[in-house]
Order: structure tokens, then C-alpha cells, then sequence
């Protein structure tokens, strides 16, 4: 463990900046470039260099692997619960107008965009990490010299 | 079409010959570290190529997924087979040679077909296209045209993506397990078998010998299938 002693202080500095740009790119995605599928990754990569250098029994203590199955489940419930709720208002399948129809500078768009982009980061974020968990917990711990 | 100043043509010059020579290297080589590394590589040049062509979302989209995670994914799969890749004998390089050269004159004869980079008057560039560039900030009052025809005007086609992440991470953990806990195989890196994986669940415990009693009988299987002596009928 000591050989990787620089790499863990390191990410330990970088993990939470990682983790708070990801969540600038999503919630930034309406002005720049950036979005619910980037922002999901970002995250999820925080997580995974948290695990390369801390080992995977840590990432799973931060991030149980049961979050990690309700997490990718929830995304497509919130982005297809955004176009049930629009249903339920009265529009169509996913026309965001419905959310707030008086409004001048169209917020009832800004808040589906906002609903349906997280529902697209949770899905992605949980699905990277369960494909990387899949894959992960199989892998044999490996020596330094192993490299 | 558009005319580019002379850096930026050399730019994108320098950056298709580099993709080009990580392309080959990849081709030389045996080692399946430095194969997956280079490809994150080529991941990044075409992200910053993406830039150059003013496609920042795709480029963004391009240098988190290609060069960052599926990076880690891919070395995550090769770290459960062995690390170099076996030398192909060339009689079987002549198949995939032919279907690689076939494309590769279909894909110069529909060259042709493709509009010039930049043609405003091009079928991207008209139609549905000029509509949502035109009424996105009428309609949504939104700076990035990209984010509201991805997330408003194509929520259909946004949502059918999600599920196919979804899917994708669905299929794997069906397959594998979270845990790395679904089904008896195991990896045998450089021929050597990996212990159980780090963490087995408590409830496996319990069932410890029927499991056993399967991996009993699993190995002379294999073994026969290494030494044909022993009477393997396949």
C-alpha cells in the first residue's frame, strides 16, 4: 500500500474537485457544453479513481453496490416519470410546456430539461459504476511488481 | 463552404496523422496494457480534433466516455484474460484484410455523396435543423441549442438512449453479478486461477458445498479439453 502513498494523497485532493465538476457540467448543460450523459460520467469516474487507488472494498463502503442498482433504476423512473407527469398535466409525452404554461420565458421547459437531465445523470452514473463494479470485483488483487 | 486559416488546417493535418500513427501502433502491438492505453489515447486526440471542428459536446462527450472510463473498463476486462494478445498466423490476417479493404473503397466512393464541411446549405443544415437553431431561444430561452434539442425537441430519442445505458448496465450486472458473484467462472489471468472474489456474500456461506461439489466437476472437464489423452469426446 505505501508505493501508492503519493497517488492517494493526490486523488484524495482531486476525487471531491472530480466529483463538484461533474456537477457543474450538469447543472451548467442549459448555458455551456455539457449535460446529463457527461456529467453522469464524470461523476461516475470520480468514483472509479477513488476504487484504482483505494481498492474496490473501499468504493464499496462510499458507494454501496445496493445504491448502485436503485440509482440506475431510478434515472429512467425520473426521466419517464418527467413525460408521465406532463401526461398527468395534460400535454403530450414529454412536452415540458405543460409544467408551467404562463410562464413568459418558458420555465416549464427549464424545469423538464432539469428533471429529465437528472434522471439521465443517475442512470449513468449507476450504470458506468455497476458495469465497472461487474467487472472489478472479479479482478485479482494485484502485487505492484504484477505491473 | 468554409475556408480555414492555414493553423487550423495544419491543426486538423497533425491530428489526423497522429490518430493515424496510434492507429498502427495499436496494430504492432502485442502488449494488451500499452493496446488499451493507446486506445485512450486516440480517444483524446479525437476529442481535441472534435474542438477544432467546434463540436465542444461531442468532444466532451468523446474525452469523459472514451478516453476516461471506457479506458478503466477496458483495463478492468484485460486484467481478468492474459496480458499479451496471441500472434495471429497471417493465413487468417486475409480474411478480415479483404472485408477492411472493401470498406474502406465503399466508404471512398460514398465520399462523394457527403456535403462539404460547413454547407449551409446541406440537409443538416436546413430543414428541421434551421428550425430548432432558429427557435430555440424564441421557444426555450436557452443558450446551448445542443442541450434543448437533446433534452426538449428529441426527448423521445434522449429517453430511448438512457434505456439503452440502462440496458447496457442491466445486462452486465444479469451476467456478472455487482459483486462479481454471479455464476462459477472465474478469471485464470496468465493461467493462473484467482481466489474467490475478495468479498463473498454471507449467503453463499450456506451453500458453500453445493458450489464446491460444481467446481469439483467443472475442472476434469477442462482438463480434458487441454489434453485430448484423457478421452474428451469434444
Amino acid at each position: 500500500m505505501n508505493q501508492h502513498l503519493l497517488l492517494q494523497v493526490v486523488s484524495k485532493m482531486m476525487i471531491p474537485l472530480i466529483a463538484l465538476f461533474g456537477f457543474y457540467v450538469q447543472f451548467h448543460g442549459d448555458f455551456g457544453p455539457g449535460g446529463g450523459f457527461q456529467a453522469g460520467v464524470i461523476v461516475a469516474s470520480s468514483v472509479i479513481l477513488y476504487a484504482l487507488v483505494f481498492g474496490i472494498e473501499a468504493a464499496k463502503k462510499a458507494v454501496p453496490p445496493s445504491w448502485v442498482r436503485i440509482g440506475m433504476t431510478l434515472g429512467v423512473l425520473i426521466y419517464g416519470g418527467t413525460g408521465v407527469a406532463t401526461w398527468l398535466l395534460g400535454g403530450e409525452f414529454l412536452n415540458y410546456t405543460v409544467f408551467a404554461p404562463q410562464s413568459t420565458h418558458a420555465a416549464g421547459q427549464h424545469w423538464g430539461i432539469l428533471s429529465v437531465e437528472i434522471g439521465v445523470l443517475c442512470t449513468v452514473t449507476f450504470a458506468m459504476l455497476a458495469i465497472f463494479y461487474a467487472f472489478a470485483s472479479r479482478m485479482p488483487d494485484l502485487s505492484g511488481e504484477d505491473w | 463552404m468554409m475556408v480555414h486559416s492555414l493553423p487550423i488546417l495544419l491543426m486538423e493535418i497533425g491530428f489526423m496523422a497522429m490518430l493515424l500513427v496510434v492507429a498502427l501502433a495499436v496494430l504492432r502491438m502485442r502488449s494488451l496494457f500499452a493496446i488499451v492505453m493507446l486506445q485512450g489515447v486516440y480517444s483524446l486526440l479525437c476529442a481535441a480534433w472534435f474542438v477544432s471542428l467546434d463540436a465542444v459536446d461531442v468532444a466532451f462527450t468523446e474525452a469523459a466516455v472514451g478516453a476516461g472510463v471506457s479506458t478503466v473498463l477496458m483495463l478492468g476486462a484485460m486484467l481478468l484474460t492474459d496480458r499479451d494478445a496471441n500472434p495471429l498466423p497471417t493465413k487468417r490476417k486475409l480474411g478480415p484484410l479483404f472485408v477492411v479493404i472493401i470498406m474502406g473503397i465503399a466508404m471512398f466512393y460514398a465520399l462523394g455523396d457527403m456535403p462539404a464541411f460547413g454547407d449551409a446549405h446541406s440537409a443538416v443544415n436546413t430543414g428541421v435543423g434551421a428550425q430548432y437553431v432558429q427557435s430555440t431561444r424564441e421557444e426555450m430561452f436557452l443558450p446551448n441549442v445542443v442541450t434543448a434539442v437533446l433534452a426538449s425537441y428529441r426527448g423521445y430519442d434522449t429517453f430511448g438512449e438512457t434505456v439503452v445505458i440502462f440496458m447496457a448496465g442491466l445486462g452486465v450486472v444479469l451476467l456478472l453479478g455487482l459483486n462479481g458473484n454471479a455464476g462459477k467462472w472465474r478469471a485464470k489471468p496468465n493461467g493462473q486461477s484467482v481466489a474467490a472474489p475478495s468479498q463473498p456474500p454471507v449467503k453463499m456461506a450456506a451453500a458453500a458445498k453445493p458450489v464446491k461439489t460444481a467446481a469439483a466437476k467443472r475442472k476434469p472437464v477442462r482438463r480434458k479439453s487441454a489434453k485430448p489423452k484423457a478421452g474428451g469426446t469434444s
